[in-house]
């Protein structure tokens, strides 16, 4: 137990006063306690980390009397529910025409080797630029700000993909953040969120069912 | 040649350095510590890779998984102020004491004539708070209550801000404080038709830009304080 000696060094005189040389021991048993106490309450109400977010920008709406602007490749994913992702590519044709056939959904999951394999394939050409920019830009070959404006570019080329997200009512929060954050880890250049369309909604009730 | 210990006493250990560290653990986490209210409602946000902190300035909706939007703004000043226009506006009547009552407590998810009870209830009594259904967001009927209290929230968030930075600048000091942001904070549970409504709240506001708040990926959940 810690200690605590008593009184100055000059303690040499009578016979009496010897016998109370002897270290007065006090008892800091209830002080540690309290003190594990308190740092136990502390520990345990913490907080550790503040919480982190994710920064997304919407589109603001157009005006209402301009037509919206026509996506060109564009890949649409449609998020439903028990985490089902399916997705079409181009443009929704009800009905075959000399474009394509008709607009026929595929199923994805988010899984490794669905969602992550197929953005993947879609955007390598896009990645293995940034990707060499960026070993550039580490290396200290480019400045920030022509990095960031190089990026930038390669990021709105016309030819890039445009990744529409659309949800039916049965889609949860969690899918609309996990396909984003895939879209993020896989760097692609544009993405938005966008409401569903009547035909649409219908493919997916023909894929999934109702209720 | 070990010494023989003295009879009957018990072996001493020097307890002094474990105490210290204890001391200095309790007041590391002391002053650390940020008190907060418990949220009237747990959500269990999803996992994502962003990095973002959230800001220290920020007027927040939440959405529980059941739907209900919860309302709160962390700037004081700005939720003092935004109650009285809000007041103001809905007719309904605050004492001072409330109004104080309120600043302290977090988000809340009640219609604006139920907000006097609410914030006399006690502290215990907010969590089973009846009814408390969110703050409306109503487009139809119109009884979009969460768009008022964003819109004045906002403008209040922002005039404090510009306030204390006027404040700063004339007092040439330095200004760290940072603008309000808007965040969004949802279970993974909630269907995204309902934080659709809330974004289309935003939307209509001109509101664009928001910080949703996610927990980090790979498993380190967010530890709330119990209380």
């Amino acid at each position: 137990m810690a200690e605590i000696a008593e009184g100055g060094g000059g303690g040499h005189k009578g016979g009496k006063k010897r016998a109370k040389k002897q270290s007065t021991r006090i008892d800091m048993t209830p002080m540690v306690d309290l003190a594990f106490l308190l740092l136990t309450f502390f520990v345990l109400t913490a907080t550790f980390s503040k919480p982190k977010t994710m920064e997304l920008t919407f589109p603001a709406p157009p005006p209402i009397d301009q037509k919206p602007e026509e996506v060109k490749n564009g890949i649409t994913f449609l998020l439903s529910k028990d985490d089902r992702i399916f997705y079409y590519e181009g443009e929704f044709r009800t009905e075959p025409n000399e474009k394509g056939p008709k607009t026929a959904l595929t199923e994805l999951n988010f899984s490794q080797n669905s969602l992550h394999k197929y953005l993947l394939d879609k955007n390598k050409e896009m990645q293995d630029q940034i990707r060499a920019l960026s070993v550039k830009h580490a290396n200290k070959q480019l400045e920030d700000t022509t990095y960031k404006r190089m990026v930038r570019n390669i990021k709105a080329d016309k030819s890039s993909y445009t990744y529409l997200i659309k949800t039916d009512d049965k889609a949860t929060y969690k899918n609309v953040i996990d396909i984003i954050d895939e879209l993020n880890i896989n760097v692609v250049g544009k993405y938005v969120m966008v409401d569903i369309l009547k035909p649409e909604m219908d493919l997916i009730t023909e894929k999934v069912g109702t209720n | 040649m070990s010494k023989k210990p003295s009879k009957g006493a018990a072996p001493a250990l020097d307890m002094t350095p474990m105490v210290d560290l204890a001391f200095l653990l309790v007041t590391f986490f002391m002053l650390t510590a940020s008190f907060r209210m418990a949220e009237p409602v747990a959500v269990d946000p999803p996992s994502s890779i962003g990095k973002v902190d959230l800001p220290e300035n920020h007027i927040m909706v939440t959405i529980d998984d059941k739907g209900r939007a919860f309302f709160g703004i962390s700037n004081t000043t700005a939720k003092r102020e935004a109650l009285m226009e809000m007041a103001a506006k809905y007719k309904v009547g605050f004492s001072e004491e409330q109004v104080t009552k309120f600043t302290g407590l977090p988000s809340f998810g009640v219609d604006i004539k139920d907000l006097p009870r609410y914030i006399d209830a006690k502290d215990e009594e907010r969590k089973t708070f009846q009814p408390q259904r969110g703050v409306p967001l109503d487009t139809i009927t119109p009884n979009n209550q969460l768009k008022d209290w964003i819109a004045i929230g906002g403008k209040k968030a922002v005039e404090t801000y510009n306030a204390a930075k006027a404040r700063a600048q004339e007092l040439n000091q330095e200004f760290k404080a940072e603008k309000p942001r808007y965040a969004i904070k949802s279970a993974a549970t909630t269907k995204y038709i309902y934080v659709k409504d809330v974004i289309k709240t935003f939307t209509d506001l001109k509101i664009y830009q928001f910080n949703l708040i996610t927990s980090l990926e790979g498993g380190g959940t967010v530890i709330e304080p119990s209380k």
